[in-house]
């Protein structure tokens, strides 16, 4: 199997507080891979290092065959529109209705007719359970914080990207919303061969939707493997998050 | 914090280092822009949008600076040329002040205040709710997107606007002039004119002054927006740190308006005039 995404010996510290002490790990194509971690472990940053957003102190991260540290910025800008994120703070658009925060990336990088995108943008809704009828004019401060959780995974998923990350994709939502984001992203996988990396801290979540499972402390993976051997593990911090 | 970190020099040599970094991504940023608003894609919408906002939202602030200037001019000139009995001469110190000075100048201080602490404030809040990162997310380039329209609309709104404040000020001089001074308009009107012809014309009838009134909006337009821009992209921590951007971006600007004005009045006298 081809990895779509790879991180070599991936070192940051912001300071003198060392956040990654040497990530190595690597993303295959069709495969989703869930990250686990104590709040603050540098779960959401390695998912901006990923995209290029933040810049690491050494080590190395290839994404669909291109090596971001030493690619030009209209090359990382070609990669990027290959991939979807959610933000852990949903992070859409503001000043624009939902119906524009949605079609972001088709209206900027296809051209599509205003027809299809009305589709599409229709469909990636009913994907999270929302009525684009309902919500496509409100702006995002007339939303829930589930609702708009929902709204930017629609954002990532419109334009149909070959790799999704997930920065806490059901946090905060209930538990049937949580498990048909789960199915979604099971079902990207096997049907249009999406690869993701999800962080998430819901590790029953993680057992149904992982292929395999990362377990992130104090700079460094302690765990890779799949969710079974992630159930069998021994080692007492693996048990104790488990608990 | 070891002892040494805290020795003077060490202190001094840090904040040098960081205010030549910061000096370098400014004109990195500006590089940025000056390349995206004459490449594709261009983002239209925004820029008339930006304007809308910067210009149109600016008429009233501007409108009353140039009144009060301009009739306060008149006012205070009037003391000193009542006792030489030269008070015909009013018209002619108000417009020159005006129009080469006060008019760029006080034009792109208020609209620093208005619109150049909203910019900041907005894209500080877009970076700290990660929408500037959604941007890049999505394979846009927040400079191209937001900074470009931004300081293009700056570019085109403050000449215009600078002219909006000498008419008006031009007037608000009249006023006191007729009711106050006994001056008849055209008199007025006239010795106006005169201190526009005085320092001469290029291609024989756009007036020297007029050409340095309208230069210095145009690099104070620019001025305002891309620092605004740079403060509200680099915004840290927070929404302290929106409040923040948006003090520095007025100070920051205030301050490189006045110093470059100087610069720019040299330089334009020596091209224009000498
Ligand atoms: N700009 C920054 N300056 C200094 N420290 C930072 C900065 N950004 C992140 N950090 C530090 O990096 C660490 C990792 O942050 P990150 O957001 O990746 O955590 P996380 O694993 O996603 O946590 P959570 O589960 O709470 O979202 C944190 O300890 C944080 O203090
Ligand atoms: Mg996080």
């Amino acid at each position: 199997m081809k990895a779509v995404i790879e991180l070599r010996d991936v070192r940051l510290a912001y300071g003198a507080h060392v956040v990654l002490n040497g990530i190595t790990f690597s993303v295959h194509r069709g495969e989703t891979l869930c990250v686990l971690g104590g709040s603050g472990v540098g779960k959401s940053t390695i998912l901006k290092l990923i995209l290029c957003l933040e810049s690491m102190d050494s080590g190395s991260v290839t994404v669909l065959g291109h090596d971001l540290c030493s690619a030009g910025r209209s090359e990382i800008f070609k990669v990027r529109q290959r991939m979807g994120m959610v933000f852990q703070g949903s992070a859409l658009f503001d000043s624009l209705p939902i119906f524009d925060n949605v079609a972001f990336a088709l209206f900027e990088h296809t051209d599509l007719p205003l027809e299809t995108i009305r589709e599409r943008v229709r469909e990636a809704l009913a994907f999270v359970d929302l009525d684009f009828e309902r919500v496509g004019e409100m702006l995002p401060s007339e939303l829930s914080g589930g609702m708009k959780k929902r709204v930017a995974i629609a954002r990532a998923i419109v334009h149909q990207p070959e790799i999704l990350l997930f920065d806490e994709p059901t946090s905060g939502l209930d538990p049937i919303t949580t498990r048909k984001i789960d199915t979604l992203i099971v079902k990207l996988r096997q049907e249009l061969g999406v690869s993701s990396i999800v962080v998430t801290h819901d590790t029953q979540s993680a057992c149904r939707i992982a292929n395999r499972v990362a377990l992130l402390q104090a700079g460094d993976i302690i765990f890779m493997g799949t969710p079974q051997q992630m159930l069998a593990a021994e080692n007492p911090y693996i048990r104790e998050y488990l608990e | 914090m070891p002892a040494s970190d805290l020795s003077p020099l060490r202190l001094l040599d840090r904040a040098l280092k960081s205010a030549a970094y910061r000096v370098q991504q400014y004109f990195d940023l500006l590089g940025r822009v000056l390349v995206s608003s004459v490449s594709r894609p261009f983002y239209g919408r925004d820029l008339t949008q930006q304007m809308d906002t910067i210009g149109v939202g600016s008429i009233g602030i501007v409108a009353l600076t140039g009144l009060f200037t301009g009739m306060v001019l008149a006012l205070q000139s009037a003391v000193e040329m009542r006792q030489f009995g030269a008070t015909i001469y009013i018209g002619r110190l108000v417009g020159a002040s005006i129009v080469r000075e006060l008019g760029p100048v006080l034009t792109a201080l208020m609209v620093t205040g208005r619109a150049g602490s909203g910019m900041a404030a907005q894209l500080g809040a877009m970076r700290i709710t990660e929408q500037i990162d959604a941007l890049e997310t999505l394979g846009v380039d927040p400079v191209r997107k937001l900074v470009a329209p931004r300081f293009l609309a700056a570019l085109i709104v403050l000449p215009m606007l600078t002219v909006v404040t000498d008419v008006i000020a031009v007037l608000g001089g009249l006023l006191i002039a007729v009711v106050k001074l006994d001056l008849t308009a055209t008199l007025y009107m006239r010795s106006v004119y005169q201190a526009l012809a005085d320092t001469g014309f290029i291609f024989r009838f756009i007036p020297i002054d007029l050409v340095q009134g309208l230069v210095k909006p145009f690099v104070f337009g620019g001025i305002m927006a891309l620092t605004s821009c740079y403060y509200g992209l680099s915004a840290r921590g927070g929404t302290e740190g929106v409040g923040r951007a948006a003090t520095h971006a007025v100070v920051t600007s205030s301050i490189l308006i006045l110093t470059t004005d100087y610069l720019l009045t040299q330089l334009l006298i020596a091209l224009l005039i000498e």
